[in-house]
């Protein structure tokens, strides 16, 4: 991991890091090379670790007062607001905390897309990000169905049978998710279980997440490769540190305003109706940070195609390193890519409000051209983008620009000036 | 001994290590897969006797049974008749109402809808049956798929009349 050796200055430091190095792993990164050029889009990586503790420490907390029982559970959570000490606060912290995750992760994932972040040497700690993405959504899903409100019970019912699409073995699949013939109590105590399990899996993964990233180190605004540590590198502590701190205060700001000022903005009002199995409310909507999927999933007429679509579209991602096949990592030197790249945050968002919407008319014709864009982006205009665009030319070093240099000529080989 | 045979040998010993192995695993991991499927109670609660004596005609009514809504509607002779003269091309899940309803009068049916489980809403849509407000199936007056996302026929359970005003499900 880090290129010097370090010694402690205590005689008992250094009795204990000669059997568990833990003073060198702090000491690593105290002093872990950062590129200088960091800009603030680059504290979402610090911001979402603080999200997922705080939803592990508030999620471990509404535990000790919630009843995973389908006659219990949507009185347990009134008497979590209404009766335990400052419960209203932990749980419409928890629960807008996961917007707030989704909402960090959301710029994280198009940060690493318009700073090429996912490229090579960083291959594995895209995937490695991909697989914790999808645990979010499984275990905000899970999380969802807790309360056994309306839209719990129906959003338990709708994505429980996407698995029904599957051929011959569907139905199966299902009464096994199930521990039934329809969601029922067997479901919530398991979602319960689960609930309790992705998040700490998702712990395990943002250390690896993390570990990834300290073998070739950050990527960075200019997406060129820098000698560590050098004179474009600064330590990550105090400097790194002192620039998320303010981000994180920034971010805490928006996060207060939800939990105090509209803790029920993000949320759906049929939620407060005690499940029922014989009504399904008149419009259901998953939450925000789904809507792109639900509507991938509802654009295409077919059940089990549509259900391959949604699975698709995050798959799509995970291969993104080999689709992707530019050289050149930062958007700031791919003018042809830049354009795309905010065509597809377009064509999210506009996924994201057909999605809301009822699935039917201008809205249905709509959410079908944003999901062929979506997929056509991923696997013919990346792939072809990378062999037909005239890239800028991309300096050698943070540095060269300000002192007056050279252009990296490995990456501008074969262009005419 | 050669070193060939001998390591054939080890080979062997090896492959037959490992495959004992898996099924050790496989043995240790099939119960710990089982227990998530419907357990006892759930299946114990197989079936439900409803007394439809109090339901008119054209109305429907809906009871829970395995913790599902069952459609039990009692249809006039229009909805009969309009189920009937369908012809079978036009269907994406070709079946005949007389295999649907063997007392035509009476249809009885899982109120599930086959696209994602939602429970379809009555005397609604454009064929005169259901109509799922999640996304947008219809179904005609004999829980048939006609338009829509859904792939098949609202399902009928399995259900016989005990005496004329009592249907026992499952």
């Amino acid at each position: 991991m880090s290129d010097h050796e370090y010694t402690p200055k205590s005689k008992f430091g250094k009795w204990f890091n000669d059997r568990l190095p833990l003073l060198s792993l702090s000491a690593h990164l105290r002093e872990y090379p950062t590129p200088k050029n960091l800009n603030y889009w680059w504290t979402f990586g610090g911001i979402l670790t603080f999200c997922l503790v705080a939803q592990i420490v508030t999620g471990i907390v509404l535990a000790m007062h919630y009843v995973a029982n389908s006659d219990l559970a949507f009185a347990s959570v009134e008497h979590i607001m209404r009766d335990v000490n400052y419960g209203w606060l932990i749980r419409y912290f928890h629960a807008n905390g996961s917007s707030m995750f989704f909402l960090a992760v959301y710029i994280h994932i198009f940060r690493a897309l318009y700073y090429g972040s996912y490229k090579s040497p960083r291959e594995v700690i895209w995937i490695i990000g991909m697989i914790i993405y999808f645990l979010m959504m499984m275990t905000a899903f899970t999380g969802y169905v807790l309360p056994w409100g309306q839209m719990s019970f129906w959003a338990a019912t709708v994505i429980t049978n996407l698995f029904s699409a599957m051929p011959f073995i569907g139905e199966s699949v299902t009464n096994w998710l199930w521990g039934g013939f329809a969601v029922a109590n067997p479901t919530l105590t398991r979602f319960y279980a689960l609930h309790y399990l992705l998040p700490f899996l998702i712990f395990g993964l943002v250390i690896l997440h993390i570990w990834a990233l300290h073998v070739p180190g950050n990527n960075n605004p200019i997406g060129i490769e820098l000698k560590k540590p050098s004179k474009d590198t600064v330590p990550f502590h105090p400097y790194i540190v002192i620039k998320d701190l303010f981000a994180l205060l920034i971010f805490l700001i928006v996060f207060a305003f939800f939990v105090f000022y509209s803790p029920n903005l993000l949320g759906h009002p049929d939620n407060y109706i005690e499940a029922n199995p014989m009504v399904t409310p008149s419009h259901i909507v998953p939450e925000w940070y789904l809507l792109p999927f639900y509507a991938i999933l509802r654009s295409v007429p077919d059940k089990l195609f549509g259900v391959i679509a949604m699975f698709a579209s995050v798959f799509v991602l995970v291969i993104l390193p080999w689709l992707d096949t530019s050289k050149v990592k930062s958007a700031i030197f791919r003018p042809l890519y830049k354009q795309f790249y905010w065509f597809l945050l377009a064509d999210v968002i506009i996924l994201g409000y057909v999605g809301a919407m009822p699935a039917e008319g201008l809205y249905l014709l709509v959410a079908r051209v944003a999901t062929a864009y979506y997929f056509v982006h991923f696997l013919i205009v990346l792939p072809v983008l990378g062999y037909k665009e005239k890239t800028l030319d991309v300096p050698l070093s943070l540095t060269d620009p300000v002192l007056g240099g050279s252009t990296n000529e490995a990456l501008t080989k074969g262009q005419k000036k | 001994m050669s070193d060939q045979k001998k390591n054939k040998r080890r080979d062997f010993i090896f492959t037959a290590s490992y495959a004992l192995g898996a099924v050790g695993v496989g043995a240790a991991v099939l119960p710990l897969i089982d227990q998530m499927n419907p357990d006892a109670s759930v299946k114990a609660l197989s079936s439900t006797e409803v007394d439809v004596s109090e339901v008119s005609l054209g109305q429907s009514i809906t009871v829970l049974w395995r913790g599902k809504p069952v459609f039990i509607k009692r249809r006039t002779e229009e909805e009969i008749s309009k189920a009937r003269d369908v012809d079978l091309k036009e269907l994406k899940d070709p079946e005949k109402d007389e295999d649907r309803a063997k007392n035509p009068e009476w249809l009885v049916m899982i109120g599930v809808c086959t696209h994602l489980g939602c429970v379809p809403l009555g005397n609604k849509g454009e064929y005169g049956g259901w109509f799922c407000p999640c996304h947008g199936s219809h179904y005609d007056t004999s829980g048939r798929i006609r338009k829509g996302p859904a792939p098949t026929n609202m399902e009928v359970p399995k259900y016989e009349f005990v005496n004329s005003n009592t249907i026992k499900i499952g």
